[in-house]
């Protein structure tokens, strides 16, 4: 089919001197921007309406989440060399930073999957008489994870935290001090006591489905990242070669892009964690 | 530009996965068209409940499944379905998808001069995100429990109550379908009009049309962003259990609800209206531009004021923002808010005012041409009007607390929307007919139609203001319930009968629409005698538009100018 001919797809255009891609990537940008300062918003509204909540560096894991800070901002410098290898039309260059860029991404999710994990394995419950206990589903427990669902018995088996140990609600350290020996001698808590008994999870309180729900979304703008890079690190070889200029502008564009992504954690990682 | 070399794409690419902006937009106009179509269906059947509530409604169990009726009669339940999935189907999967996938994407590039959009890809790749999305919608009926049934604002707690039904859980991904698909849709529009006008045509030599579809690209791309995060933390809520939206000591059927509390309802409110308010100009701008086409080529004289309306639309887009929150004057946010809110709403009601007053102006003085694009674009007007003038009260927060949430509201939007936007809408379908097809709609079963449609849409809207003043609330599935409703059952009973003669007066319609395909006169380019670029192209125009690219040498509207030797000076000819 002979395309019509559309102007400024690499050339920028004389006035706006921008081509049209990154002027519709500048617009994505802009509509992102929107996307997080509404949950932004949302996260200032919540969090100034709460009666409680909780101190992020003393819940959350901030040794990861530092080195994930450092993780991404070094994606960005290999993104930006890769694009140096574009321009330099040196194609070993060029993959070698992406790839290398690729993997830096992989390590930040793999991270976040390591900060996660735990706190789906931990529980807190609201006892009715307004105490709160946190742990682990106790090992006689056969099937599945404690979870208010499960009513299949009257009680439930918990392996509380070493409270004596420590007056913080740490469970990031929990995790650390139990390390899978089951230190901590087992209760038994009926069932009719509990008013609500969650995982760390986002349901456990707002601050932790804040938490989940925007790192999580930040994940995803990771995930769809990679997908980008690696589409251009294993089918643009050939556009490489036969159009250089357009092949760089996308890859400046899918820099583009991931820098806005490493801004967002900058701004991420601070607001939950440090504040 | 070469647009002759053809080897044929095979039916699938050209009429299916097309790339072609011609052909998206007849996909947009036709799905959106039937969507229109099925939101109106669900309507009539609400309007059968609300007038004759007892009545046997049993034939619709084959179509719905029998929960949700009793004995033929129906329940709330089922009638709420009915009315968020109208809202809902009506402003995201019709009007909209309508005024700007459709005229917008088949239109504006060809007034701009272009041989496509920006990113052809990326346009057909929006209108399937759309059409995901509308599947999704309509799958929401057959689901278990049936589809979203907390309104089309889907206001919390109320939308969360119920996470088990899956039906509003549907409704938020289809919604997540639908900005995505608007958000694409826009970045192409935005880049298309910066881009790609042809040599000659600056910002102020843009049809009107251009410049309200160029606003309303900005208002998608900037508003609907917090409504896909307020659906993000909804769907959270549903499917995670987290209570961004459940408030402390919240009591669900007589038992405290299990959930963290400690969230905020209001937050819904203000993220959603944050979009919606913008949206209601996504609905009318594009029918302020089709309108100011059609006049300026009908009354064969320039629009009154180009640059006043260029600059009230940029105006009235850049306020939209800031008065979202005049949908909650009854919420208790607080007096300061409301005053804020109301300043801002009185503040937007004069560019309004400007751009309704440049339009009737320019009518003044010229020879009008009474065909029927012009008749619809012409009812437009006063149509209008009443919708803008009835939101005034609704604007001040004193007498809001009076008319909030009953019919009047209801009688106020649809001014503006139906008998407003769609009369536009229709307008431009009869209007640029010709251009997509080359050939003519009927004029004599136009006219019927455009009468059949103002009488009907009017007796529909009108009863209204009468119950919202008699103090019925919008949300009642049977008004009869309450004195004061049943003293004024008949206005409800009168707008049904309308809105089933309305049904009735599209047929004309329907068959003008087809049968012209065939039958229609054949026309050459420019059949109106019109001004702007797109009768520069063939009709229909050829992938690629132009046979040679056009340039532009004057204004958009130059109709009668002295001393010319027609009375019409296309931007095209030099
Ligand atoms: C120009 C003057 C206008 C003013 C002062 C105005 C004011 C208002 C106010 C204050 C409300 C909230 C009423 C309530 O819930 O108590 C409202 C509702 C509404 N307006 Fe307008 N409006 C105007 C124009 C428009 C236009 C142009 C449109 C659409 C094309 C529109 C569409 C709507 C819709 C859809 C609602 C109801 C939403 C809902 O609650 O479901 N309005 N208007
Ligand atoms: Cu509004």
């Amino acid at each position: 089919m002979s395309a019509p001919v559309i102007r400024y797809i690499d050339e920028p255009h004389p006035i706006t001197g921008l081509t049209n891609g990154k002027l519709g990537l500048w617009l994505f940008l802009a509509s992102e921007v929107m996307l997080f300062g509404a949950l932004f918003s949302s996260y200032i509204l919540l969090r100034v309406g709460a009666d409680s909540w909780p101190d992020g560096w003393d819940v959350l894991n901030v040794p990861l989440a530092t080195l994930n800070t450092v993780v991404l901002i070094s994606s960005s410098v290999t993104m930006v060399m890769a694009w140096v290898g574009c321009r330099l039309n040196n194609l070993g260059k060029f993959r070698f930073y992406m790839s290398l860029t690729i993997a830096l991404s992989l390590v930040f999710l793999v991270i976040k999957t390591i900060e996660y994990k735990p706190k789906f394995e931990h529980y807190e419950a609201f006892l009715a008489d307004g105490a709160l206990v946190k742990g682990y589903e106790g090992s006689e427990s056969i099937t599945g994870h404690l979870d208010e669902n499960d009513l299949d018995k009257d009680y439930i088996l918990f392996s509380p935290d070493a409270v004596q140990h420590g007056t913080s609600g740490d469970d990031e350290h929990s995790d650390h001090e139990k390390g899978g020996e089951g230190h901590a001698e087992q209760i038994r808590i009926n069932r009719l006591d509990i008013d609500r008994l969650t995982n760390f999870g986002p349901k456990h309180s707002n601050f932790y489905g804040l938490y989940f729900t925007m790192t999580g979304l930040h994940g995803l703008h990771i995930v769809g990242g990679i997908a980008v890079n690696l589409y251009f690190l294993l089918f643009g070889t050939g556009m490489f070669r036969s159009n250089p200029a357009q092949f760089s502008n996308r890859i400046e564009c899918a820099g583009l892009y991931w820098h806005f992504v490493d801004l967002v954690w900058i701004f991420l990682f601070p607001t939950i964690y440090l504040l | 530009m070469s647009g002759h070399d053809h080897h044929d794409p095979g039916f699938i690419r050209k009429y299916v996965f097309s790339v072609d902006h011609k052909v998206i937009g007849i996909q947009y106009t036709v799905t959106s068209l039937l969507f229109l179509f099925l939101g109106f269906a669900l309507m009539m059947i609400m309007r059968a409940q609300l007038a004759y509530p007892k009545a046997d409604f049993s034939f619709l169990e084959n179509i719905f499944g029998e929960a949700g009726f009793v004995g033929g009669t129906m329940l709330p339940e089922f009638y709420n379905q009915l009315g968020a999935m109208h809202g809902t189907i009506m402003v995201f999967l019709g009007v909209v998808p309508l005024a700007v996938g459709g005229f917008g994407n088949y239109v504006m590039p060809l007034q701009i001069g272009a041989p496509d959009m920006a990113f052809p890809k990326l346009n057909m790749a929006s209108y399937w995100v759309y059409f995901t999305g509308g599947v999704v919608m309509i799958c929401s009926f057959f689901v278990e429990g049936g589809a979203a049934q907390y309104g089309w604002t889907s206001y919390p707690p109320l939308a969360n109550t119920q996470p088990h039904l899956i039906g509003q859980t549907m409704w938020l991904v289809g919604m997540v379908f639908l900005i995505t698909s608007s958000l694409l849709g826009s970045v192409n529009f935005i880049v298309t009009i910066v881009q790609l006008r042809v040599k000659g045509l600056t910002f102020f030599r843009l049809p009107f049309f251009v410049w309200a579809q160029f606003i309303t690209s900005f208002l998608l791309l900037l508003a609907f962003p917090p409504l896909e995060a307020a659906g993000v933390l909804q769907l959270m809520d549903r499917v995670a259990g987290t209570s961004f939206f459940m408030p402390d000591g919240l009591i669900i059927s007589g038992s405290p609800a299990v959930n963290a509390g400690g969230g905020n309802p209001l937050l819904w409110q203000h993220l959603f209206w944050f979009l919606a308010h913008p949206e209601v100009y996504v609905l009318i701008l594009p029918a302020m531009g089709i309108v100011g086409e059609i006049v300026a080529n009908n009354t064969r004289k320039p629009l009154w004021g180009y640059r006043s309306l260029v600059y009230s639309v940029i105006f009235l887009g850049f306020m939209s923002f800031i008065v979202w929150a005049h949908h909650m004057f009854m919420t208790g946010m607080g007096q300061s808010m409301s005053i804020f809110f109301q300043t801002t709403t009185m503040i937007i009601s004069i560019p309004s005012v400007i751009i309704l007053t440049a339009l009737i102006l320019s009518l003044w003085g010229g020879s009008i041409r009474f065909n029927t694009p012009m008749l619809f674009a012409l009812s437009f007007l006063p149509m209008f009007a009443i919708g803008g003038l009835t939101g005034l009260p609704l604007g001040l927060a004193a007498s809001d607390i009076q008319l909030h949430d009953t019919y009047y509201v209801i009688g106020h939007f649809h001014f503006v929307v139906a008998p407003g936007t769609l009369m536009a809408l229709f307008a431009g379908v009869y209007f640029w007919y010709p251009k997509v097809t080359g050939r003519m709609m009927n004029s004599a079963l136009g006219k019927l139609h455009w009468i059949g449609t103002l009488v009907f849409l009017n007796g529909v809207f009108i009863p209204m203001f009468v119950q919202g003043m008699a103090g019925v609330s919008r949300r009642l599935y049977d008004q009869t319930h309450y004195e004061h409703g049943q003293a004024v059952q008949e206005w409800t009973i009168a707008s049904s009968w309308s809105a089933w003669l309305l049904g009735i007066a599209q047929i004309p319609f329907i068959l003008n629409f087809f049968m012209s395909f065939f039958a229609g006169k054949k026309v050459d380019q420019n059949p109106w005698k019109a001004t702007t670029l797109e009768w520069a192209a063939p009709s229909p125009p050829p992938h690629g538009n132009f046979a040679t690219e056009p340039e532009v040498y004057r204004g958009p509207y130059e109709y009668s100018v002295p001393g010319a030797s027609d009375d019409y000076s296309p931007q095209f000819v030099k």
